[in-house]
């Protein structure tokens, strides 16, 4: 049991434990959008995309970096930054459960995973939120640790890549949580200054203040197919005008067709497309592993 | 009731009312006058005891009092020579915000800020503070001019938030906003942003990255309205006050925290019952403010600027696991 375990009040840790057990991990997984019923092991294999309909599920920040990344040596980047209730937040839950619910639930101390590794060789510094972590909100956690790594981006010479996938800003760290947002887009202006790449791939969902901030900030900006992505919600939106919402409004198709982004790219391919991306921008030559990307 | 007062403001509506009409009795035969100044005095009590201990909600509500200052007023009353600014040169003209290049002290100054409508048809053209794409767009692009100018930045803001609809959606508010925050953090000019009412989350933080954000002492700044917040948290609006409570709205908790640099005194019973009070004090905080910041070499405000900025956070850090 870790340090953060034991200070929880045991009703939590049971609460936890026998809410695990009763959702077994199942051999089978049914896919949202086309009802599939599909083999676990081969929706793995196909990283979690659908392989009937190509529908893209969502997937932890761990998981996410680990099919992404080469699979040599990698490192990972303020991981010992952890989340602290400095306001004292209660709503109907204090901050403090929630984040020690997120944690068990998610084994990851929030919302943002950063690692230095390669991408067919191209060297960078990786982020990835974790949407399981508190809708993957961004708190205070979230913007130090990407702050982190686009300074280890500066320090290597190396590009800077964020995965998101957010709800948006943390209520419950109210706006210390605004203040993120400034905070993670002045680090970029860095990144910037150093003549540095930064690919911001936007999945689903990248909403309010993480979509208003660093993840629309890329030199290049690349989504998921499908990706929820907007400002507003939808259903703010909708209570807002009062008319439906045309279809497909706020998907990654949508903000293509309006020019807000510049390309969507299958999971499988983002490995390919981004280190060659990399690579031309860097003046350097095409990856040597890229031409087994298909074999991969 | 009164719709100029909020429902905490109706006993000091009533005093005033009363006075108001013995004012206006025509009788010289009985001496009013010491009459009228009592109640004078006791409406002057009531008020300092209202205004002693309002919540937080309380304060949210004056931040969004119909009769507050808005920006216009502002600019009037503190600068000279005001020449409004118009478009993104991209799209349109949004109300919503306003600029344009003044003088303060007899010295040039780019300003910006919400502007809110007095009146319904008003409200509508300015969409009731809340910036499109377009508005941020504008405001950026002024931004760019007073920095070519070496015109230092002021910013007002007062919005509810960014606008939540399709066109503003298609047009790029995210990027709109973003693309704010990342340009403000480099422009080599003395930026001070003021809160004057509401300080709506993104929609304000888009003008709102500065090298000093003061606030109005009944000004509010918070990631999500109460209203916002309660129904997505308690799953019901009617718990704004105590999500007003639990974010820590106020100038005065913000202080605390060190998310803001100053508070703006206002005047007994708000903002809204003096304008020239309110001028005077922002005027005040504006000029010492700027005194200072135009001491600094570009270099040296934006090392500042964007150190003030990595502050924001509360964490912990364990040396390993």
């Amino acid at each position: 049991m870790s340090w953060f375990e034991k200070l929880l009040p045991s009703k939590i840790r049971t609460e936890e434990s026998t809410e695990k057990k009763a959702i077994p991990e199942g051999l089978w997984h049914k896919c949202p959008a086309c009802k599939s019923v599909l083999y676990r092991a081969e929706l793995e294999r196909n990283k979690d995309v659908c392989p009937k309909c190509n529908h893209h599920m969502r997937i932890g920040g761990r998981k996410r970096l680990d099919i992404f990344l080469d699979a040599g040596e990698r490192e990972e980047i303020g991981e010992n930054i952890a989340p602290i209730d400095i306001l004292k937040f209660k709503d109907q839950k204090p901050y403090k459960d929630r984040i020690a619910i997120a944690q068990k639930n998610t084994g990851e101390k929030d919302a943002l995973i950063v690692m230095r590794g390669a991408v067919h060789e191209v060297p960078v510094v990786v982020a990835a939120f974790d949407f399981r972590f508190m809708g993957g909100s961004m708190g205070s956690v979230v913007g130090e640790r990407f702050v982190r790594g686009v300074d280890r981006a500066i320090q290597d010479k190396t590009p800077f890549i964020c995965f998101s996938a957010s709800g948006g800003a943390r209520m419950q760290e109210a706006l210390f949580s605004l203040m993120q947002m400034a905070k993670t887009s002045a680090a970029l202006t860095h990144l910037a200054d150093a003549g540095l790449p930064y690919i911001s791939i936007l999945t689903d969902p990248t909403m309010g203040g993480v979509s208003a901030s660093f993840a629309m900030l890329g030199d290049v900006q690349i989504a998921e197919p499908r990706a929820l992505i907007g400002f507003a919600g939808p259903r703010v939106i909708e209570q807002t005008v009062r008319e439906t919402l045309p279809e497909g409004f706020q998907r990654s198709e949508f903000l293509l067709e309006k020019g807000a982004i510049d390309m969507i790219v299958n999971r499988d391919d983002l490995r390919a497309s981004v280190s060659d991306l990399l690579a031309m921008l860097q003046h350097k030559s095409r990856p040597t592993t890229l031409h087994d990307a298909n074999a991969e | 009731m009164n719709p100029d007062f909020l429902d905490f403001e109706q006993p000091i509506a009533e005093l005033e009312a009363k006075i108001e009409e013995l004012r206006h009795v025509d009788d010289t035969e009985i001496n009013l006058s010491e009459e009228i100044r009592r109640l004078e005095a006791k409406a002057q009590t009531l008020t300092q005891s209202i205004f002693s201990k309002l919540s937080s909600r309380q304060i949210a509500q004056l931040a969004r009092h119909p009769c507050r200052p808005y920006t216009f007023d502002i600019i009037n009353l503190i600068f000279t020579d005001f020449q409004e600014l118009h478009g993104d040169r991209t799209f349109g003209d949004d109300f919503a915000i306003v600029g344009g290049i003044a003088r303060f002290d007899g010295k040039p100054i780019m300003v910006i800020g919400h502007q809110k409508g007095r009146d319904t048809k008003e409200n509508i053209k300015r969409n009731f503070g809340m910036p499109r794409p377009e508005g941020y767009r504008k405001a950026l692009r002024l931004m760019k001019l007073a920095e070519k100018f070496h015109l230092p930045i002021i910013t007002f803001i007062d919005t509810p938030g960014a606008y939540p609809g399709i066109g503003a959606e298609e047009r790029g508010q995210s990027e709109a906003i973003a693309r704010n925050l990342f340009e403000m953090v480099k422009l080599r000019t003395p930026i001070i942003c003021t809160i004057v009412g509401e300080g709506g989350s993104g929609g304000a933080l888009a003008v709102g990255v500065g090298d000093r954000v003061l606030m109005m002492q009944y000004a509010t700044y918070a990631v999500i309205s109460p209203e916002g917040c309660a129904s997505i948290l308690w799953k019901s609006a009617d718990k704004a006050p105590e999500a007003a409570d639990a974010m820590g709205i106020t100038a005065t908790r913000l202080r605390e925290l060190e998310l803001i640099e100053q508070i703006v005194p206002e005047p007994i019973g708000g903002g809204h019952r003096d304008f020239e009070t309110v001028a005077n004090n922002i005027a005040e905080a504006l000029r010492d403010n700027l005194r200072e910041l135009r001491l600094e070499s570009a270099d040296s405000l934006l090392e500042k600027r964007y150190q003030r900025l990595m502050r924001f956070g509360q964490y912990t850090e364990t040396e390993s696991d």
